[in-house]
């Protein structure tokens, strides 16, 4: 599914932020990305989910080697991955429907199939009532429901979350986390990045530690 | 069917409202110059029918006879009115010809004795016509005999017709060139305003013509309605031209009718073109 070997990143002519990253997850796995702020969670993350591209190494993701990939097919590769980013990423001026229907609308499902799995999807999530909502409208933890709804509503090959507790109360947190699992436990691959280690003990799973841009902890 | 949700948010883009105001004035410049062109054209045309009509047929001795008894001027009349190519000939009074002589000869020049030949106006049956064969034809019935087409003063009205229709060409072509800027510049500027947008959506999976393409129909529609109000106002300006200035500067309704209509259309190509290939560039910067 997932497979760093020795991958390095460094912007432009500035210090590595990765050094010599290796490892693998597998299809179906649950996998922990823990470390402190500035470890280099977030942009092992952003390889992930193709916003970023390594200088040296090889990643394969979803079996294609990302570095010799063409740019034409990262987006078929995209829209296999489910992401909830660490600031939500919604769109302000598009409803919390419009927001969960965008990646099936990219992906041209007939719109009477968007009606219907986004309108579940968002039942799911506990927001049936605020589908015409904007987010500047929504609370934090509502913006933060619309974002995962975004991310699974293709039901997706590989889930990446970034930090997706940090905006929410612990019951909030615990149905989450829940939600992963039990896409974990229907065959989606779920990394989640965090730096809350209390969530690591009442989840046990696979841990990767980063700390310094390299893998310090794998197990 | 609902309305599709505008994912950018380029509807309340500024420098989306801008773009039809550009363009109207862009395509009003493009309207008027064209309009200038196609007039300027036509007066040139007219010119040129009216010179080559001008046609003068010079008889030396025109008094003195031929073998056959003729008068040579009679002779010469004769031929051209038996001529299929020759609408009138009228042998030049006269009073015109002293009018002519003044500027050289000073007044009552015509009473000197010079030897003055006679002068025939030929109005021609068709237009472009080659009058060599019949200064041919003359010069052996009448000797002597000289034809002036005033060729000189055509082929100089020619040019100045092709360099008239070029520099409204040009004036079109820089027109465009304008257009095809603002385009690019508002869509640069609705990208670094949406710029958060379009990443998200390209992180999502868009493709890159997925995005372009929203981009380019927008600034199609945007600059085609500046465009069509642009048209609008050139065309109400060129008849306005042409009912105050017709005789000076004639407008070819047909003309104006085959070529004004094409203003937005390709205004409107232009501006999809241009968004499509600066999105595409600089959603190139994204992996």
């Amino acid at each position: 599914m997932i497979r760093f070997e020795d991958v390095s990143l460094r912007y432009g002519a500035g210090p590595e932020v990765l050094r010599d990253v290796t490892f693998g997850i597998p299809p179906g796995a649950l996998c922990w990305l823990c470390g402190p702020s500035g470890a280099g969670k977030s942009t092992l993350m952003r390889m992930m989910y193709l916003a970023l591209r390594p200088t040296a190494g090889r990643l394969s993701l979803l079996g294609a080697d990302i570095g010799r990939a063409r740019r034409g097919d990262l987006p078929r590769l995209r829209r296999r991955i489910g992401v909830v980013f660490q600031d939500f990423r919604l769109l302000p001026h598009l409803s919390a429907f419009d927001n969960v229907a965008l990646p099936l609308r990219l992906a041209r499902r007939p719109e009477g199939q968007v009606r219907a799995d986004v309108g579940e999807m968002l039942r799911w999530v506990g927001l049936a009532r605020r589908i015409d909502a904007r987010p500047p409208e929504l609370s934090g933890g509502e913006q933060q429901r619309v974002a995962i709804a975004r991310a699974v509503i293709t039901r997706p090959s590989l889930l990446l979350a970034d930090e997706p507790t940090g905006n929410l109360d612990d019951v909030q947190a615990e149905r989450l986390l829940a939600l992963f699992t039990e896409l974990n436990r229907i065959g989606t691959t779920v990394v989640v990045a965090t730096h809350n280690m209390a969530l690591l003990d009442r989840y046990p799973a696979r841990v990767i530690s980063i700390a310094d841009g390299r893998v310090q902890m794998d197990g | 069917m609902a309305r599709r949700p505008d994912p950018i948010g380029l509807g309340a883009a500024m420098a989306d409202r801008l773009l039809p105001t550009l363009a109207a004035a862009v395509t009003l410049l493009a309207a008027l110059a064209l309009g200038v062109a196609v007039a300027a054209s036509a007066l040139a045309e007219r010119w040129r029918n009216a010179a080559s009509e001008a046609i003068t047929v010079q008889v030396p001795d025109p008094a003195k006879a031929l073998p056959d008894g003729r008068a040579r001027i009679d002779a010469a009349l004769a031929l051209l009115r038996d001529s299929a190519d020759v609408a009138e000939a009228t042998p030049m009074q006269d009073g015109r010809m002293a009018e002519l002589l003044r500027p050289w000869l000073g007044p009552g020049g015509e009473q000197l004795a010079l030897p003055l030949p006679a002068v025939i106006e030929v109005a021609p049956a068709v237009s472009d016509w080659d009058s060599s064969a019949l200064a041919a034809r003359l010069g052996e019935v009448v000797p002597g005999t000289t034809v002036e087409t005033q060729g000189r003063l055509v082929t100089r009205l020619r040019t100045l017709a092709r360099s008239v229709q070029a520099l409204g060409i040009v004036a079109v072509l820089i027109a465009t060139g304008i257009a095809a800027c603002v385009v690019a510049l508002a869509t640069r500027a609705t990208l670094a305003a949406r710029r958060d947008a379009v990443e998200i959506l390209h992180l999502l999976g868009a493709e890159d013509r997925q995005i372009a393409s929203r981009f380019a129909r927008r600034a199609a529609l945007r600059v085609a309605a500046g465009a069509l109000l642009g048209t609008v106002i050139g065309a109400s300006v060129l008849m306005a031209l042409g009912a105050v200035a017709g005789p000076v500067l004639p407008m070819d309704p047909g003309r104006l009718a085959a070529g004004l209509p094409l203003l937005p259309l390709a205004t409107a190509a232009i501006g999809w073109i241009t968004a499509q290939s600066a999105v595409r560039r600089w959603l190139r910067h994204l992996p």
